[in-house]
């Protein structure tokens, strides 16, 4: 795969003042007292912007950091509604992996593991990857066989994936349920070693000071409110802190994306539904990977502070409350006991749902809209937290090349009336709300 | 938690009933050949922040298909009634 090095060259603009995060500095602010500077700029809106990146969560963050490091674009404004990093990628259970099927999918999510592997390093600040491995339960044998195609398909790819048969699990997992009246009975699973966890806000937090080092405004408070067009051409968006041109502009905004789309006279094949997740109140060290089990959707891993942190399948209905419904607490805590029932008096702490816009096929969009200069990352139903750094590496390329690149090609917004769906499930269309 | 209005049965629950999607859009007539009409049908929302008109079907009680108006920014629930009473009309997807 062609690409930039993954080698930092951070260029110092005129904007910039904030220093390189170090051990150095630490021990220099501790011996001075220094204040520490804001890790942002608080930007007002210019006029004008080569790019702007509509959203300021992870994605959009990512976008704009890609454009200005890699496409030497520079001028560019993210615009946020809200405060940065308020919305999904602080709301998912912070789990990365590239253990996907399809072609395609195999090597979007290799990127963005890859990516993520390097960008503590590369943002000069911490988001905490924890390379922790997950295992995927297989409770049959035929469901072994289907994770035995699925890590066979990732070696191929040359990712890393380990079979492992009931003994290895019983070894690693030792507190699964094993009894000969379980439910569901594991049969073994699959094993990616590179999987794993990162403190997700600091993802928003590290993209946004690396975007603004490199003399991008993120601009927080400031929600679009229309776009500005010349025939089928966008020429800039309408604010609540007023007009700003744009050579080119991108949605970037989840769950929202079917709201900002309609702005500009789009409807897209995205309906909005609801995503919880939960924390236990915190204990010792227990679960040392991620865990999902093979006969629910339910997932599982214990954060740094000593929660366990899961979550499971959507509620199964339309909603922007970002409040989920109490039924599907009940599920998720179910399959939480059938599957370690040592933890069935945990209480839990707390639980939040983000809003994923859901797309016929499970498959988000990346790439060209029907109106020039405008272009959508969009449709992430439940997987954009891992997609983060790939979504917005290949959305900058498509900015700045007006074209797709190769890892984003199978993901285009016209895929349904191409007949080109493309199911990694293999369920069928608009399956969720079966 | 969402409750419910079933014409035949009552308040009930939301997990009694399955989710069916938006009922105010117009399905093509049956030989349009209109792939632009189709194509808008089956894979184009509106997706609403806000009032929604939709089904359900009650699967855990009378199994009947029934439109609910329902606010998706609150999950405040309005009028419902039967899907077969407004079929035939413009808008019965």
């Amino acid at each position: 795969m062609s690409g930039p090095s993954n080698a930092p060259r951070f260029k110092r603009t005129r904007h910039s003042v904030i220093s390189r995060y170090s051990a150095l500095a630490l021990v220099r602010r501790a011996l001075t007292g220094d204040r520490w500077q804001r890790a942002w700029r608080a930007a007002d809106p210019k006029p004008s912007y080569d790019v702007i990146v509509i959203g300021g969560g992870g994605h959009g963050l990512a976008t704009a950091y890609y454009l200005a490091r890699n496409h030497g674009i520079h001028n560019v404004a993210v615009l946020e509604r809200g405060y940065l990093g308020s919305g999904n990628v602080g709301r998912n259970t912070t789990l990365v992996r590239s253990n996907y099927l399809m072609d395609g999918n195999t090597q979007f999510f290799e990127h963005s593991l890859k990516l993520w592997e390097g960008l503590s390093h590369e943002l000069n600040y911490n988001i905490m990857l924890s390379q922790r491995g997950q295992i995927v339960l297989a409770h049959g044998p035929s469901q072994l066989d289907v994770l035995a195609r699925k890590g066979n398909i990732m070696r191929l790819n040359g990712i890393d994936a380990e079979l492992l048969d009931r003994a290895d699990v019983m070894r690693m997992l030792p507190f699964l349920d094993y009894s000969p009246s379980s439910r569901f009975p594991i049969y073994g699973g699959v094993l990616q070693r590179r999987a794993g966890t990162v403190r997700h806000d600091a993802v928003a937090w590290g993209y946004a000071r690396a975007a603004d080092r490199l003399g991008v405004d993120i601009i927080e408070q400031c929600e679009v409110t229309g776009f500005v067009r010349d025939g089928e051409r966008i020429t800039g968006v309408e604010t609540t802190r007023g007009r700003i041109s744009a050579g080119k502009t991108a949605i970037s905004v989840a769950g929202h994306s079917s709201q900002v789309a309609a702005l500009a006279g789009l409807r897209l094949p995205v309906e909005s539904h609801l995503l919880q997740a939960f924390v236990s109140e915190p204990i010792k060290p227990f679960l040392d990977h991620v865990v999902s089990f093979g006969a629910e959707l339910f997932y599982i891993s214990q954060s740094d502070k000593g929660g366990l942190v899961f979550g499971g399948h959507i509620d199964g209905f339309n909603s922007y409350t970002q409040r989920g419904q109490f039924p599907k607490v009940q599920t998720v805590a179910e399959c939480a006991v059938a599957l370690i029932p040592s933890i069935s008096r945990l209480r839990l702490l707390r639980h939040w749902a983000g809003i994923q816009d859901m797309t016929p096929d499970g498959s988000p969009f990346i790439g060209r809209t029907p109106l020039t200069n405008l272009y959508l990352n969009g449709g992430w139903c439940y997987q954009g937290f891992k997609a983060t750094p790939a979504a917005g590496w290949c959305l900058a390329h498509t900015i700045a090349h007006d074209a797709e690149h190769p890892l984003n090609r199978h993901l285009a917004l016209d895929r349904f009336e191409q007949s080109n769906g493309f199911d990694e499930y293999g369920l069928g269309l608009w399956t969720y709300k079966q | 938690m969402l409750r419910i209005s079933c014409p035949h049965c009552g308040e009930r629950d939301y997990t009694e009933f399955r989710y069916g999607g938006d009922a105010s859009k117009v399905r093509p007539a049956h030989d349009s050949t209109d792939v632009r009409a189709w194509i808008d049908h089956v894979f184009l929302f509106d997706n609403p922040k806000g009032p929604h008109r939709e089904y359900w079907q009650h699967v855990l009680g009378c199994r009947q298909w029934l439109v609910l108006e329902r606010d998706t920014a609150t999950n405040t629930v309005g009028r419902s009634w039967l899907a077969r009473e407004s079929a035939g009309e413009a808008g019965h997807g």
